[in-house]
């Protein structure tokens, strides 16, 4: 049974805005503003999932052979990272909601941590796909791969769709360290913790992505039957 | 009509509040807002319009006299990319859906005004984006951008100008967002859905699409920039890739992208004709929810612009039927709007003489649509002048007219001021003859066979080709006439009552033009929409 | 529990679904889960399960999507609006995704050369 807190609205009247009756309006519109702008990120995401189905199914032997190339635990441990950071991440927010402040920028500041982490394996495995020329472009070369000529689809997919959702982890770890800044002098309390709340639902959203993301892109075939 | 004594233009209102030019670049007033949109988006128009008039010069000789058939490319393309995305979507919803959703619901401003002023600032870059790929040389492959032309061929600003549009498409996306919540959570005490004026209902669901389809076509250009930078063949047939994939995605959005213009014009169609009908809307519900019913129909019919692309037969059955069930909704609104009219005390001022163009001009529109909707039929008319007259009369004869009537029905709360009856109701009519002296031709010419998109034609085309290059130049005169008017009625015009025209909607109740916290207090509402007594809105503390 | 005093403001009436903290052992058990389904779903993907370990892999996929939108993200507590703004965001990502492979899977079907 969730617990419920009291609070009292009179100390926060500087954090509502003019044209809000009170707090509770001003947040539950901030709430759904939020949602309705990750449906807009569903939408945007989800065109490339439609160009990733359409070129697998047309393609599945080319798909399964390039998605090899990747290297399945470095994924499935960066998938791991990614979700410890989810973690973090709601914990800030219940840390928020109990006016603990120091628990608030703890664990802002390990989300980040490994946030930043996962781009920094990410970004050893965008080095390590360009120096085995399976960047799309000029100097490809899917080596050993079945039905080769339809794999810098499945490479452009793959650096399209990590790339973007790298984009918005970029973003996302920003705001991190402006809602550390805030954390820090106190802004945030069981009151009003608004902004950790809809960026934790931000974050959120990011790691369902990759959720998606990795079985699509790591997990084709590794029983290696599709010839 | 609430005021007896002479009018006065109150003296302190949104526009006089402040002053100073920061004053208005950094306001968060929605008003001032949807009036930013109103500079820019005339803007845009006047330059896509001047690409249509390049078009319609050179279509008035067979041969391709005036410019070489690759410029010619770029001024179709131009002409469609600034009228569709930077006049057309933006043009209702963020003028008088930003200026008015708020006062129509009683709050004093919407969700998130910062959000909204951001969003113009994200419109006017996209348009600066536009602009700069125009000035280098401009784009040639038509606003649908069809790869593998658009993205291995073509020697115009594909990138800059995709960019252009993706960063517009942002600002879309966040009126809408803005719209959605605002619409929510912001309703005065009282106002329930069903109490809502129906332009709110048609924004809602404008916004619904907005929200939904943007970032589709969002992805698809950047998809196609990042295949033309970067040669990734995404849609390129020799590395697998399907260029009808492309056309799936542009269209996915682009189809509900004709429904986010037409369906705000049907709100302010439905505002002018109850109030100048002095009657409720007939089927208040039934307007209502075949708002919705649109954006939400509009989503699945998009293979009907595919049907000669090598998209599969059953699919193109499947489409062609949807779009004949997505005309069901339109219709019955013409049926409401025409029943309100029935045994009402109708006026016919200017905003009704646009408002009543816009039922038949509409109404010809949508059912050559459904023309071309039938695959048979399609195969024959798709990509002649037959689509052009089509889209252009539910376009033009609809969104535009819907644009140019709300402006003038709104315009004496938006500014306080009146313009001059006789010329707004001249161009009117100006409007109205030019509309249809340039694009009914086009039908007919379609019909024959003239192919779209080419500046050389067969010399029997002439004689319609003339009318219409001549109707153009009636249309411009017919545009050109409310610029004049209607920017000497702000200085000269006599000051505008808070209601000078019967209306039941809150925005009437308040000065014209209002205050900047729109509402002295917030006003409770105690009976349903559109009742004609309009004192009896009680105003409480 | 907030209160307002104002008992005019029922139409745009908020829910009080914002209002509750979910316990941390929540927040642990679906961590626990996440991260068990991930590595089951790494050690499936080995295995040959022929045409169903895409299958697999997308409900093992959207199980652990389900658990962060209904815990981490709170919508298992939230109003009907917002759960609403979630169904249909999923509902609009399988029209774009299944009316266009309807053109894909039925190409050829009619016989007619080229489509």
């Amino acid at each position: 049974m969730p617990q419920r807190r009291s609070f009292t609205l009179a100390s926060h009247a500087s954090a509502l805005q003019h044209h809000f009756e009170n707090i509770e309006q001003q947040k539950d519109a901030s709430t759904i503003g939020m949602w309705v702008f990750l449906v807009t990120e569903v939408m945007f995401f989800g065109g490339m999932f439609l160009a990733y189905f359409v070129y697998r199914q047309a393609y599945p032997a080319a798909f399964a052979s390039a998605s090899n190339k990747t290297n399945l635990y470095i994924g499935a441990a960066n998938t791991t990272v990614l979700i410890c950071s989810s973690l973090t991440m709601a914990l800030a927010v219940h840390a928020a909601a109990m006016g603990k402040k120091n628990l608030i920028v703890l664990f802002l500041i390990l989300t980040l941590l490994l946030g930043g982490t996962f781009l920094g394996v990410k970004a050893y495995e965008y080095h390590d796909k360009w120096v085995h020329h399976e960047v799309p472009g000029r100097n490809f070369d899917c080596e050993g791969c079945t039905d080769a000529a339809h794999t810098p689809l499945f490479f452009a997919l793959y650096f399209g769709m990590t790339g973007l959702h790298a984009t918005h982890m970029i973003v996302g770890a920003g705001i991190i360290i402006f809602l550390i800044m805030k954390a820090r002098k106190g802004v945030f309390n069981a009151a009003y913790h608004t902004p950790v709340e809809l960026f934790g639902l931000y974050w959120h959203f990011v790691d369902i992505i990759w959720i998606f993301l990795f079985p699509l892109l790591y997990l084709i075939d590794r029983s290696g039957a599709v010839k | 009509m609430i005021t007896a004594a002479p009018p006065v233009t109150p003296k302190k209102n949104y526009i006089n509040a402040t002053e100073g030019l920061k004053s208005w670049l950094l306001t968060v007033d929605h008003k001032r807002i949807g009036i930013l949109y109103l500079l820019g988006v005339t803007f845009f128009f006047a330059l896509g319009g001047l690409f249509a008039a390049l078009i319609r010069l050179e279509l008035a000789t067979p041969a391709g006299d005036l410019v070489e058939s690759n410029t010619y490319n770029k001024f179709f393309t131009m002409h469609g990319i600034i009228m569709v995305f930077l006049f057309l979507i933006p043009s209702i919803p963020a003028v008088l859906g930003n200026f008015l959703i708020p006062l129509m619901i009683g709050a004093k401003d919407v969700a998130f005004p910062r959000i909204n002023l951001l969003s113009w600032y994200i419109y006017m870059t996209s348009g600066l984006f536009v602009l700069t790929s125009l000035f280098m040389g401009g784009v040639d492959t038509g606003w649908t951008f069809y790869t593998p032309f658009s993205s291995s061929y073509s020697n115009g600003y594909v990138v800059a100008t995709g960019l252009g549009i993706f960063i517009s498409g942002f600002s879309s996306i966040l009126t809408g967002l803005n719209f959605i919540v605002t619409i929510h959570r912001m309703r005065a005490p009282g106002l329930t859905w069903f109490r809502l004026p129906l332009f709110v209902w048609a924004h809602y669901a404008t916004s619904m699409i907005q929200i939904l389809g943007t970032p589709v076509i969002a992805v698809t250009l950047l998809l196609l920039v990042l295949e033309r930078g970067f040669h990734i063949g995404f849609f390129d047939p020799a590395y697998g890739g399907d260029p009808v994939l492309f056309q799936h995605m542009f269209w996915f959005y682009s189809h509900p992208a004709v429904y986010i213009m037409i369906l705000p014009s049907m709100g302010v169609v439905t505002e002018i004709i109850t109030t100048f009908s002095s009657k409720k809307p007939f089927g208040y519900t039934f307007i209502a929810f075949s708002s919705v019913a649109i954006a939400v129909f509009g989503f699945i019919v998009w293979g009907h612009h595919l049907f000669v692309s090598s998209q599969s037969v059953y699919a193109g059955m499947v489409f062609s039927i949807l779009s004949y069930v997505v005309a069901i909704p339109s219709a019955i609104k013409v049926f409401n709007w025409t029943s309100t009219m029935y045994k009402g005390s109708v006026r016919v001022t200017t905003p009704m003489l646009y408002a009543l163009g816009f039922i038949g001009l509409f109404t010809i529109g949508g059912l050559t649509g459904l023309f071309l909707a039938c695959l048979g039929v399609d195969v024959h008319l798709t990509d002649t002048y037959f689509v052009i007259a089509h889209f252009h009369y539910v376009m033009v004869g609809g969104a535009i007219m819907g644009f140019l009537g709300g402006i003038h029905y709104w315009w004496p709360k938006i500014f306080g001021k009146m313009y001059n009856e006789g010329w707004s109701k001249l161009s009117a009519v100006v409007v109205f003859i030019g509309f249809n002296l340039t694009f009914f031709p086009q039908f007919l010419l379609g019909y024959m066979g003239m192919p779209r998109r080419y500046h050389v034609y067969p010399p029997e085309f002439q004689v319609l080709n003339v009318l219409s290059s001549a109707g153009a130049s009636i249309l411009g005169l017919g545009y050109l006439l409310p610029f004049c008017y209607l920017i000497w009625s702000l200085k000269y015009g006599p000051d505008a009552p808070p209601n000078p025209w019967g209306a039941t909607t809150l925005e009437w109740t308040t000065s014209s033009p209002p205050p900047t916290e729109n509402f002295e207090v917030t006003p409770v509402i105690t009976q349903e929409a559109y009742t004609y007594a309009p004192e009896e809105v009680v105003h409480v503390g | 529990m907030a209160s307002h005093s104002s008992p005019s403001h029922d139409a745009s009436q908020p829910d009080h679904g914002q209002h509750h903290v979910v316990p941390k052992i929540v927040y642990f058990g679906v961590f626990l889960a996440l991260i068990v389904l991930t590595w089951v779903t790494t050690f499936v993907s080995e295995v040959d399960l022929g045409r169903w370990n895409i299958f697999v892999a997308l409900a093992i996929a959207i199980t652990k999507a389900s658990l962060v939108v209904l815990f981490f993200m709170h919508v298992w507590y939230s109003t009907r609006l917002t759960k609403m703004i979630v169904l249909s965001s999923i509902f609009w990502l399988f029209l774009l995704l299944f009316i266009t492979m309807a053109d894909i899977w039925t190409r050829g079907w009619m016989g007619v050369p080229g489509r």
